[in-house]
Formats: structure tokens, C-alpha cells, sequence
């Protein structure tokens, strides 16, 4: 039994992306009370890019962010109401706004070699009262060492955990074990994994980064998420449980939210397509994914194609615009 | 030094600030046939910025603002190439000893001042301030499409290298993100600006990139709009050779997206930190202006 484990559902802001961020608040209201029901520990809720990410960019939200937050508030009794938040999109305004409307637990996401640039957001969110976890994105792009200075970084803003974010489901198993291994021994504060299913890889890691003492856990319930989705909630419940490391999930309620809730909101199951794959399999942002969809069919050209220049290209996280910019290179290239 | 004759008309000016900015300021201003760099000021006695005045001959101060305002005569001008939080407590002593302070931190005491925007208006202010790197590369355009057709909503995404971003940057990102979009607003036009920074580690480091989706007024002319960004970008290059378009305009009925890449002069900077080459080549153009205007004042 793990008594520290804590499961973060991030269906209400990762699913953001799949949907192109037109979440209803009927919808939230929804799986939010799902999820609760279910033992969820944190329910996430946020534009795909976090607080402030609605944007030509990113994709403008069909509800206000502000106003899902409040509706999840309203429907959440146990599980922490939590968000996510990017320095240089939001800020410590629109963290204050969260707060007040009930937010709970921030995550404070930074490329995985930029941790300082999260030094105002985390210790503002600290003197808020919130709860916060430092996230490093596109983990794999770092070596463990490397990554465990930067979480470090984290932890001296006052970070209570920090996340190995494997933004791109790039991340082989030992890749994921040596990361995490490297962060526990680095840092006092808490450890934390989320997974991304392209390559069919999201519950295994999990449960690596379990063994290896990663404690905040992230999932998606029916994998609602960028790219080939997260590791499923129920999934992941169903595997701890048998393991007997169950923090109080429960696997049955998690399966009807998975089969009867989500389903009418995410339309399209997630998949692990060749679009999909390929991002794990090159290591490019999963957001990407319906991005380089859209700017393939646009252009005439493969999503495959963009997704590996923009790999190449060694883009991070929040560099939508490069996708364009390469799709119009990629059809003069083919039309000449 | 080799300018001795033209040293008599311009007019004197320092830096406080001596970090990578002040000291690619310095570089440019030594070119300047109508600004004199009297002296530049930091307070790290051993910074390379410092270091490098010495071996230009120019008078250094390791006390900071202190000793710029001891200089006797004092300088006309002076650029503030510190930190947002210092600036705050240097624009009062400047304002104080009647000396016009160029603000390069995102301190924004004084008004906001892109040169191909809003100079003419500005010139005769005692406190101008440079809004942000990515304000000077981005407001331009969408000024350029304003002055056409009504601009509703501009945003722009600044993308740099990390390696040019420096502490200051780093531990102030909301004010870069909330000047830039301020901006947007007050000299782009935009009725609604929003601004976001994105930090690339790649290696080697990329070139400044923005890119500035801007939705004008329904119906205006595409072409109209595509010929005034253009114009644009040719004015900026007078003072930023590296700055240029990446890709033509791309419309979408009432939206635009431009697509643009700064490289820096390389005068101390990487040629990659064209983020940084557009503050200093910016500060170097309304400090002339503002030297130009003050010569008028008196002449007259």
C-alpha cells in the first residue's frame, strides 16, 4: 500500500488540446463530478497551455478557462482543484484570478531547461497558499543529471514536487527510471511523472516512476490528452490496484467515467496513429499533434513530415508557429 | 578619438548598466556622430562590460548612478541599461538633475518609444522607455497594419534563444508579457494586445523569431495591408539590418500572420541575440532624436 501516492487527473486541461479547447462547462461539470466520485486526488482544469493560453497560437477557448474553473469548484468535494500554468504565456495575475475562484494546486511548467523562468510564478504561488508542483517539460531532451539540477532549481522556489514531464511520450523505460531516479536523489521535496501513451509506453513508465519514488502522479482518464493521450487513469488504477499500491482509486466508477462520460466530449478515441507515433518516436511537443493535423491538410502535405522538421528543428513546447512556417517551407519544396 | 571635430556638436551622454546590454550600447554609441558616451557606470568593478570602457578610454564609474551624476559638466542623456527595479529608483535622481533617461528594463516610468512609431511625438520627453525586445520587433507591424485598418486584436510570440536571455528576463517574464501586450495597445493601435515569450535552448542558439497574428477591421484591403508591413520592415532595417520577413504575409480573410527573424549586428552580442541588437540599435535611434531635439531647444 502506498499511502503517499496521489493521482492527478488531467483530462479538463490536457484533453484541452484534443478538443481544440471548446470545452463546455456542462462538460467539465461532468467529468470533474466523475472524477471526484471516483477518488481522483486532483482534478486539473486549464486551457491545454495553462492559465492565459487561449490565443490565435494555441487555439482560442470556446468557454473562458475562469469560468470552467468555477464550474469545477462547484462540483468538486474531495478531490483538489488544480491548474496548470506556463511562464511567458500566463501570469502571477492570472494565478491570483485561479486562486481566488478556488484553485487549489498549481503546476508550474517550464521547457526542462529552463527552470528559472518559473522562480516569480512558484514562490507567488506559494505565498497564495497553493500547493505547487514544478513541471519540466520534454524531459527527455535533458540527460537525468541535468534535469535533477534544474528541479532543484524548483525545489530552492519553494516547489512541493517536481515532475519528470515526458511532454513528447518519448521516454523509454530506463530513460524514465534513470530521470527520476536522478530527481529523488536530487531533491527533498516530492517527485512527480506524466506520461504520454506514444509510444504505448504512458502505464509502464508510470509504474517505474513509481518504483522509483515518484509520488504525484499524472493520468488522463481514457487517456483524454495531446498527442497518442496520457496514461489512462482507469488503466493505471486498474494495474496499481492489483499491485496493491491503490491510494484509494476507484477502478470501477474511473471505467464508467472512461466509457460513459468522456466518450460524448472527446469524439475521436485516442489512438496511437502514425501521427501519433511519430511524435514519441522523433520527440516533438504531443500539442503538436493537432496543430501539424490541421497545417498538413491545409498544405497538402504529411502531418509525419512537419512533426520530424519540427524535431529537427529541436522546437519546444509553445512554438505552434513553427509548425506553420515549416508546413509552407515543406509545399514549396514539394511544388518546386 | 578619430572624430574629434564633430565632438564639439554632439551631445554628451553615459550608460548605467555595464552587463552584456550596456556594453553592446557602448559599441554602438562609440559610432554615433551625434551622441558623445561620456562615461558608463556599473557597479560590478570587475565586469568585462567595465573592462572594455577602460580600454575604450571612456571615464568609468563602479558606483553606479552615483557617479554619473557627479560628472561635472553631467551628461545630457543617459541610458539606463540596468534593471527594472533600479530603474525605478534612478528615474526620479535623473528627472531631479534634469537629465533625459533612456529606459532600456522593462521599468516603463517613462512613455512607451518604438523609433518607427511614435519618435516625432516623443523626442521632448524626459523619461522614455523602451518597452520590451519583443515590443520593438512586433509593434512596428502592427502599427504598419493599423495605420491601414483598424487592428481589433494583435498577438505576437516572441521565441529566443536562451543563451540571450539573461536574469533579468528570466525573473521578470511577466512584465515582459505584460508590456509587450500594453504595447500592442498603445502604439500598435490594437484595441486588445496579448503577448507571449518562448525560451529555445537549442544549440547552436536560434535567431530572435516573432511571429504577430494581427485581426483588422472586416473588409480592408489585403493588399493595402501587405504593402504597408513591407514598408515597415524596410524602415526598421535602416536601424536593424537583420531584421526581415521569414515568410510573405499570410491572410486569412480578416486575420494576418507575419512571420519575422531579428539577427543581431554582432557588435558585442551573438549575431543570434537580435532580441538584445533591437533594444540597443533602438536606444542608440531615440537617443539621437532626443540629442537632435535638445541641440534645437537650445539653438533656438
Amino acid at each position: 500500500m502506498n499511502q503517499a501516492l496521489r493521482i492527478c487527473d488531467v483530462s479538463l486541461r490536457d484533453g484541452s488540446h484534443v478538443v481544440r479547447h471548446q470545452f463546455t462547462e456542462a462538460q467539465v461539470a461532468s467529468i470533474a463530478r466523475g472524477l471526484d466520485a471516483a477518488g481522483v486526488h486532483m482534478v486539473e482544469v486549464s486551457h491545454g497551455d495553462g492559465l492565459g493560453g487561449s490565443s490565435i497560437q494555441y487555439g482560442q477557448s470556446l468557454v473562458n478557462e475562469l469560468d470552467l474553473i468555477r464550474t469545477a469548484r462547484s462540483v468538486l468535494s474531495r478531490a483538489k482543484l488544480t491548474v496548470l500554468i506556463l511562464p511567458g504565456i500566463g501570469t502571477r495575475d492570472d494565478l491570483k484570478t485561479a486562486r481566488e475562484l478556488g484553485a487549489e494546486v498549481v503546476r508550474v511548467a517550464t521547457h526542462c531547461t529552463e527552470a528559472d523562468v518559473s522562480e516569480q510564478h512558484i514562490r507567488r504561488a506559494r505565498e497564495l497558499g497553493m500547493e505547487v508542483a514544478g513541471f519540466l517539460m520534454m524531459a527527455h531532451m535533458l540527460p537525468p543529471k541535468e534535469l535533477a539540477a534544474q528541479a532543484r532549481l524548483m525545489e530552492s522556489f519553494g516547489a512541493n514536487a517536481v515532475y519528470v514531464t515526458d511532454s513528447a511520450g518519448a521516454l523509454t523505460m530506463d530513460a524514465t527510471r534513470d530521470r527520476v531516479k536522478a530527481l529523488r536523489d536530487a531533491i527533498r521535496c516530492e517527485v512527480g511523472f506524466h506520461g504520454h501513451n506514444n509510444l504505448s509506453l504512458a502505464v509502464g513508465n508510470t509504474l517505474i516512476a513509481i518504483e522509483e519514488g515518484a509520488t504525484w502522479i499524472d493520468a488522463a482518464v481514457r487517456g483524454f490528452g495531446a498527442g497518442a493521450g496520457d496514461t489512462a487513469t482507469e488503466v493505471l488504477a486498474a494495474v496499481l490496484d492489483k499491485l496493491g499500491l491503490n491510494p484509494g482509486l476507484d477502478v470501477l466508477k474511473l471505467m464508467d467515467v472512461a466509457e460513459e462520460l468522456v466518450p460524448p466530449v472527446m469524439k475521436k478515441p485516442a489512438t496511437i496513429d502514425r501521427a501519433a507515433l511519430t511524435l514519441g518516436y522523433c520527440g516533438v511537443y504531443s500539442s503538436f499533434l493537432r496543430h501539424a493535423e490541421s497545417a498538413a491538410e491545409k498544405f497538402g502535405i504529411d502531418a509525419r513530415e512537419i512533426l520530424m522538421e519540427v524535431g529537427r528543428r529541436k522546437a519546444v513546447g509553445g512554438q505552434e508557429d513553427m509548425i506553420i512556417e515549416v508546413a509552407i517551407e515543406l509545399a514549396q519544396t514539394k511544388s518546386s | 578619438m578619430e572624430s574629434i571635430p564633430k565632438a564639439a556638436a554632439r551631445v554628451r551622454c553615459a550608460i548605467v548598466g555595464s552587463g552584456n546590454i550596456g556594453t553592446d550600447l557602448m559599441v554602438k554609441l562609440m559610432r554615433s556622430e551625434k551622441l558623445e558616451l561620456v562615461a558608463m557606470a556599473g557597479i560590478e568593478p570587475a565586469s568585462a562590460g567595465l573592462a572594455r570602457a577602460r580600454e575604450a578610454g571612456i571615464q568609468v564609474y563602479e558606483n553606479g548612478l552615483d557617479g554619473i551624476l557627479s560628472m561635472s559638466p553631467k551628461p545630457k542623456i543617459v541610458f539606463d541599461a540596468t534593471s527594472a527595479h533600479s530603474h525605478l529608483e534612478h528615474a526620479p535622481r535623473l528627472r531631479e538633475a534634469n537629465i533625459i533617461a533612456i529606459d532600456l528594463t522593462p521599468a516603463a516610468v517613462g512613455e512607451y518609444v518604438v523609433p518607427v512609431v511614435n519618435i516625432d511625438e516623443r523626442r521632448g520627453a524626459s523619461n522614455l522607455n523602451l518597452v520590451t525586445c519583443g515590443g520593438q520587433a512586433t509593434i512596428p507591424i502592427v502599427a504598419a497594419v493599423n495605420r491601414v485598418a483598424p487592428v481589433e486584436y494583435a498577438e505576437i510570440v516572441a521565441t529566443i534563444a536562451s543563451a540571450s536571455a539573461g536574469p533579468g528576463t528570466r525573473q521578470n517574464i511577466d512584465e515582459f508579457t505584460q508590456t509587450t501586450a500594453r504595447g500592442l495597445e498603445r502604439l500598435g493601435g490594437a484595441r486588445r494586445g496579448k503577448a507571449i515569450i518562448v525560451l529555445n535552448p537549442a544549440d547552436p542558439p536560434i535567431m530572435m523569431r516573432d511571429t504577430i497574428y494581427v485581426r483588422f477591421e472586416a473588409g480592408s484591403s489585403h493588399e493595402e495591408i501587405g504593402a504597408s508591413i513591407k514598408r515597415m520592415v524596410r524602415e526598421i532595417q535602416q536601424y536593424v539590418p537583420g531584421y526581415r520577413l521569414r515568410t510573405e504575409p499570410l491572410f486569412d480573410t480578416d486575420q494576418v500572420t507575419v512571420m519575422l527573424e531579428v539577427e543581431g549586428a554582432g557588435d558585442f552580442l551573438p549575431k543570434y541575440s537580435g532580441n538584445l541588437d533591437i533594444m540597443t540599435a533602438a536606444a542608440v535611434r531615440v537617443g539621437e532624436e532626443a540629442a537632435r531635439h535638445l541641440s534645437e531647444r537650445e539653438s533656438r
